[in-house]
């Protein structure tokens, strides 16, 4: 027997159900006409997965960089992710566990440099960029977005919450902070840094604004801005248009499936903090 | 107790351990901050020196009629996607928190997944739904307006449509940040609210809004200050067009420094944009705080 409860519950996850599937619709629909030919595309063929022609990923995968683009957008954001860590953490602990002069102010800058609208400075560090030599190549990508505040203010306060004792301990036996960061600090944390470290490498990823503005030649394009290009020399070409954005989406997505947790955690930490 | 010396190394090695954040911080987002307020005050090119020429670029900004239509489509663009983001992502987070176990992970990941996209994916599947001959959303646009349209191509569809793409984008954020919150919402409030027999509405209007109110403060603040600085989609669908009408801020200071070449002038609407993220987010966040408070 169902009770009305039952039957209102199952109502309701259905609804519930029907409203995720059509937030999800342009992807699925993404995949189906990805995997039409483009004949067939144009006449109308309904709305169900209904043919397997890999032509249009064969296409893409031949006769585009994206290879190249994608070597690009894997090592700029391999870079930008290990070095926000390391060097976060560092000036974490020296924050949270050291006292030094200047230790307030420096902790002001670093909140109060979210304030910033990083597009306004694009401008001036694009300049930069070209003084030092850098436009159009992997450094110049990378210097700017290393950057991230919120990653040194999370870092602080699970420092924080470590009890001071432990410190005190193994300096009065001699030990020194580089070790006590790397073999007890970021060991107790590892489960926040591959959080940091997983939201990080999806905004460089994702990053199209700066990329843009630094790259000049196709062969050093990643991901987010390359496949603008091809869209530009494709003309009408639905099915490979299609295949090619889910190509450029497939790290991200297939991460995110696989990390969904810390995913979920980074964010929920991240936008506390910036609160 | 410390004693000097050992005092002296805690300093060193504090200064070793912040000095490679410190250095980038300096060299790549202090010194660029600098330099994009002194270059606002001078007539320089994108690539080299210019002369300094006191408030001249602001006094331009003051009769550049461009400047006010982008200022507005800005405005436009926050009163499309704040407040409308924000309820529907309250409404997916309500229904979310109801579900229980593996049908709330698999719902939650299908809302959210979005988010994790790059921007021009995002506009491409898009560009083909929205496509004026083959999109498979135009019968749906046909449907309420007699005809297909070119939606980025058309003035009073382009901004709206826009703001679509950017909330379908950009929503999971906002709905994860609100179920955090509604899991903090004790459990008991609750049972105590419904044994004193009050309806859905009731406990909705008197314990979960209320408890939430500062996360939804925030969601709204963090999106103001996010959708202020629309650059990528406006790019992307419409780059400014037609008629101006999708031209914001950020891409006129692209365009002034980029392709005009005035780096001291995009400069200044730069140090504009700033002031008016800073005041404004300030604002709303006090506003918004006062509004839980009563």
């Amino acid at each position: 027997m169902i009770t009305i409860k039952q039957a209102r519950n199952i109502a309701f996850t259905t609804l519930v159900l029907i409203a995720a599937a059509i937030w999800i619709f342009p992807l699925y629909w993404a995949l189906t006409t990805s995997l039409r030919s483009e004949n067939r595309i144009v006449a109308d063929a309904g709305w169900l997965i209904d043919e397997l022609n890999f032509a249009a990923f064969v296409e893409i995968l031949k006769n585009s960089k994206l290879p190249v683009w994608y070597l690009n957008s894997v090592g700029t954001s391999l870079i930008i992710t290990a070095v926000v860590l390391l060097t976060g953490m560092m000036c974490a602990y020296a924050l949270s566990q050291l006292r030094f002069p200047g230790r307030r102010l420096l902790y002001l800058v670093v909140v109060g440099s979210f304030m910033v609208p990083v597009p306004a400075l694009y401008v001036a560090q694009f300049v930069l960029m070209n003084d030092l030599g850098l436009v159009n190549t992997w450094w110049g990508i990378i210097l700017p977005q290393l950057i991230v505040p919120v990653v040194i203010i999370v870092y602080k306060q699970f420092f924080d919450a470590i009890p001071k004792e432990m410190r005190e301990a193994v300096v009065l036996d001699g030990g020194g902070d580089f070790a006590l960061l790397f073999k007890l600090y970021l060991p107790l944390n590892w489960g926040i840094t591959a959080a940091l470290g997983i939201i990080t490498f999806i905004s460089a990823w994702n990053n199209f604004f700066w990329p843009f503005l630094v790259v000049t030649s196709e062969g050093m394009m990643t991901i987010p801005v390359g496949i603008t290009q091809v869209t530009d020399s494709f003309g009408v070409a639905y099915a490979r248009m299609m295949a090619l954005a889910l190509l450029a989406a497939a790290p991200v997505i297939i991460g995110y499936l696989i990390f969904q947790k810390r995913v979920t955690e980074a964010v929920m930490i991240s936008a506390g903090v910036k609160g | 107790m410390l004693t000097p010396k050992r005092r002296r190394r805690e300093r060193r090695t504090a200064f070793l351990m912040i000095a490679p954040f410190l250095s980038i911080f300096i060299a790549f987002f202090l010194y660029p901050t600098f330099s994009v307020i002194a270059l606002s005050f001078t007539d320089a090119p994108l690539i080299g020196k210019g002369e300094w020429i006191g408030l001249g670029n602001y006094a331009k900004l003051l009769n550049d009629r461009l400047f006010y239509t982008s200022l507005w489509n800005n405005f436009y663009f926050v009163l499309l996607t704040v407040i409308p983001t924000t309820v529907i992502a309250l409404l997916i987070a309500l229904a979310v928190s109801k579900l229980k176990g593996r049908m709330q992970a698999l719902v939650l990941t299908l809302f959210f997944l979005p988010f994790v996209l790059p921007v021009s994916v995002v506009t491409m599947i898009w560009a083909w739904m929205l496509d004026f001959q083959f999109g498979i959303l135009q019968p749906v646009i046909a449907a309420i307006t007699g005809k297909p349209v070119p939606v980025f191509m058309n003035p009073y569809w382009v901004m709206p449509m826009i703001a679509v793409v950017t909330i379908w984008w950009t929503n999971g954020f906002n709905v994860l940040l609100l179920i955090a919150g509604l899991r903090n919402i004790p459990a008991d409030l609750y049972e105590a609210a419904a044994l004193d027999g009050a309806t859905a509405w009731q406990r909705f209007r008197r314990v979960t809004w209320p408890l939430l109110w500062p996360v939804i403060a925030l969601v709204l603040t963090l999106q103001l200050i996010l959708q202020l600085k629309i650059f990528d989609q406006v790019y992307l669908l419409s780059n400014g067009g037609p008629f101006n009408r999708s031209y914001v801020v950020l891409m006129q200071i692209y365009r002034e420094a980029f392709q005009l070449n005035h780096g001291g002038y995009a400069s200044a609407i730069a140090m504009v944009l700033f002031l008016f993220i800073v005041v404004l987010s300030v604002l709303q966040f006090q506003l918004l705080r006062m509004g839980g408070r009563k």
